[in-house]
């Protein structure tokens, strides 16, 4: 019998496939893909919105109309919010991965070196959209380029029951950190206590501790970038946490992460937690599923406030959320391309929609929709986005402020402190951990 | 007709390179070559690499320059690098002390004959067969602060009458990562254990009995010892895992609360690819190789005495 070699068999095959589309050394030849396979797609990670229907409208309606109107394929892929940075950090050491990629608060300063500058693209969309907040320029923009495009501002605020405030004499949310430990007192006498988190978690623990130090008059750094954390003030904050979180907080919070929350309020264990809006959003949804314990839906139950002031003053940290351009991707004009399509009034107006006030907009234009007069409960979240003080205040909110946020050092300060670590303690660990940083 | 084959075959002489491995040097290098090719490119590689470096200053989208050994000072230094530690030795050593018991007593429990062995030995396994990613995610809700199906029975029993808070405290934090990880890695030990003891042969036993040795005399004096090899290597394989461990922590509790849980492989993690500090958490993963080396070192010196006793 004839010897079959393999050789002769790939070139059998190779001449076969030759015939049939051009062969391989054509391919080779031009050094491009066939035609087919050069379709414009854009891969956007971003986090797994905690309004499902957000969502769920980006991929059956506004990704297909996009890939309609611009002829880009949009893959999205959504993530725990607490992967998203791993996932940057992979990316850019292996030089492939999402063209867009969202970025919480100043994260953008941690990769400013690996982005492209989308200056031109926010600019314009703030002129048209009524001017850009000053928080987010300040979150994304260093001042010579914007590292992020601003996408939205997830508003935390203290959601409450309305009758259990009431049942303990609140009729009115407290106003100072005193009045909200003492109404707090009887609300966990009553096995209702306020829940919050101080675990490694990216919103609700940052979103509590650094307003929560700043209305106390402390502060990581002052203008200069000089550590000054070792205060008076922030000792005093400190002392303060450590009775209220006994007297008045679930203690199950240190090791909460930004949905645990979510869960224990709808299961009506706790009375008050700063949250984004998703709680009363998830409530609205299903109000036959969420029902208060006399068996009203739990939505007309719920009400919002900005977290209380201290001796210095009431303040905000709310989450922003921007998309950043990375520098290895290959597809960097239809990213733009996508990005300005998104962010026309039209088109964003439908996600912002969606969301129902969970995210305000980084634009000044949008606090006159209609989003925020349809449904009163949600007006407080209205200015989030005007309130908003950034990380590392006061000085900027540079890599150094975002390396410190990354590391959780005033979220682990409170949580030290809490579990038992003298209060003098946790303020000089801190403040040596932030001199490691601002060096 | 086999003369005729054989004159055909001293016929076709094989070809020069076939004939070179006749040479048993060169046998062993083409034979030894694929692996030390898979060695170099995913072991040696990747080491060096991370050695280089550790001793840079490089960031995420930064390739920084040579600092010397400023990141290994700077983690000396470094009182979350402490907790670390201290956190790494105590959870390997709990854990390994507790695998080992549990494990040897399985062992000799299936060793012996009942009805239905062959499911249950089957079924023992399943821990260890299961992604760790997804029996973490079930031992989460299970310990979660809020709804503790561990918590719910308890107070059910009236046996606690404020819930425990598992995750949030540091303490039951760590005795909670301690008690999954011993419940991932009892099978391993039960199983491999279980092999060795079937290598001992009954005849030892049924010598030992003759000559008046109670259960307890028969375990001690020949059980154990000829086991001992076995047990050795297994506790080898299970203190470079667990010391090494990573998935677990990081489902559990990312490292917190408060950094008290943290693990060399987790805490390098959320400074490198977290933080994008990467030559600080390259610094932290290879200070676990001291540690691992002299671990290591000292149990294969065991290992090799037991053995040519």
């Amino acid at each position: 019998m004839a010897k079959t070699k393999r050789r002769s068999v790939l070139k059998l095959a190779g001449g076969a496939a030759a015939a049939s589309m051009g062969g391989m050394a054509a391919i080779l030849a031009t050094g491009r893909m066939p035609a087919f396979a050069q379709q414009r797609t854009v891969h956007w990670l971003k986090w797994v919105d905690f309004v499902p229907a957000s969502d769920a409208l980006l991929r059956k309606e506004m990704l297909p109309e996009a890939e309609k109107a611009l002829g880009i394929k949009i893959n999205l892929e959504t993530v725990n919010g607490n992967d998203l940075q791993p996932r940057v950090t992979a990316g850019i050491q292996s030089g492939a991965g999402p063209d867009l990629i969202m970025a919480f608060n100043n994260q953008t300063y941690l990769y400013a070196n690996s982005v492209v500058d989308l200056t031109e693209i926010a600019e314009a969309v703030g002129k048209a959209q009524g001017g850009m907040y000053k928080y987010a320029r300040a979150v994304c923009s260093d001042g010579k380029m914007f590292m992020g495009m601003p996408w939205a501002v997830i508003g935390g605020m203290i959601a409450y029951r309305k009758s259990w405030f009431e049942e303990v004499g609140a009729t009115k949310f407290p106003e100072t950190w005193e009045q909200y430990r003492e109404v707090g007192k009887k609300l966990k006498a009553k096995g209702r206590p306020i829940g919050q988190t101080l675990g490694h978690t990216f919103g609700d623990a940052p979103g509590f501790t650094y307003p929560y130090l700043w209305s106390w008059g402390g502060m990581e750094v002052d203008p200069s970038g000089k550590v000054i954390m070792s205060s008076k003030e922030t000792l005093e904050s400190v002392k303060f946490l450590q009775g209220f979180w006994k007297d008045a907080h679930d203690e199950g919070g240190l090791a909460w992460d930004d949905t645990n929350n979510n869960r224990a309020f709808l299961s009506q264990t706790v009375s008050a937690t700063l949250n984004g809006a998703s709680i009363y959003i998830e409530t609205l949804r299903k109000p036959d599923q969420y029902k208060t314990e006399k068996g009203a839906p739990m939505h007309t139950d719920i009400l919002h406030s900005p977290l209380p002031k201290g001796p210095a003053g009431q303040f905000g940290f709310h989450l922003l959320q921007s998309h950043m351009l990375m520098k290895y991707s290959k597809n960097q004009d239809p990213a733009k391309e996508f990005l300005k399509w998104i962010h026309t009034e039209k088109n964003f107006e439908k996600w912002f929609v969606s969301q129902k006030g969970f995210a305000t907009p980084c634009t000044e234009k949008w606090e006159g929709h209609k989003v925020w007069t349809d449904d009163p409960v949600m007006a407080p979240f209205k200015v989030a986005a005007r309130l908003g003080q950034a990380p590392g205040h006061a000085g900027p909110p540079n890599a150094k402020a975002a390396e410190a946020l990354s590391k959780y050092i005033i979220t682990d300060m409170y949580a030290k402190a809490v579990q038992g670590m003298p209060a003098e303690a946790a303020v000089k660990w801190a403040d040596g951990e932030l001199k490691k940083i601002y060096v | 007709m086999a003369v005729t084959a054989l004159a055909a075959a001293e016929g076709k002489r094989p070809s020069a390179r076939l004939r070179r491995l006749e040479d048993e040097r060169w046998l062993a290098f083409a034979l030894l070559t694929p692996t030390a090719v898979l060695l170099g490119l995913f072991i040696a590689y990747p080491f060096v690499e991370g050695v280089l470096l550790s001793l840079s200053s490089a960031r995420v989208g930064d390739p920084g320059h040579f600092v010397g050994l400023k990141n290994f000072h700077k983690i000396w230094n470094d009182s979350i690098f402490h907790t670390t530690v201290w956190n790494t030795f105590w959870y390997t050593g709990v854990t390994t002390v507790f695998k080992l018991a549990l494990g040897l007593w399985l062992a000799l429990l299936l060793n012996r004959h009942f009805r239905g062995k062959a499911i249950i030995r089957a079924f023992i396994l399943l821990p260890f067969i299961i992604p760790t990613v997804l029996s973490t995610f079930a031992w989460k809700w299970m310990f979660d602060p809020t709804f503790s199906v561990i918590n719910g029975t308890l107070f059910q029993l009236g046996l606690i009458t404020t819930r425990i808070n598992w995750l949030g405290d540091p303490d039951l934090a760590m005795t909670s990562i301690i008690i999954i990880n011993i419940w991932r890695g009892v099978p391993f030990f039960a199983i491999t254990l279980l092999a060795g003891l079937q290598t001992i042969s009954p005849e030892l036993h049924e010598a030992a009995a003759i000559d008046g040795a109670r259960p307890w005399a028969r375990f001690w004096h020949v059980t154990w010892p000829l086991l001992m090899p076995v047990t050795l290597v297994v506790v080898l394989f299970s203190v470079i895992q667990t010391f090494a461990d990573f998935q677990l922590v990081y489902v559990m509790t990312g490292g917190g609360p408060a950094n008290a849980t943290h693990l060399f492989a987790t805490y390098a993690y959320q400074l490198g690819i977290g933080t994008g500090l990467l030559a600080e958490g390259a610094a932290i993963s290879l200070a676990m190789f001291p540690f691992l080396f002299i671990i290591v070192v000292v149990q294969l010196l065991y290992i090799r005495r037991v053995e040519t006793r």
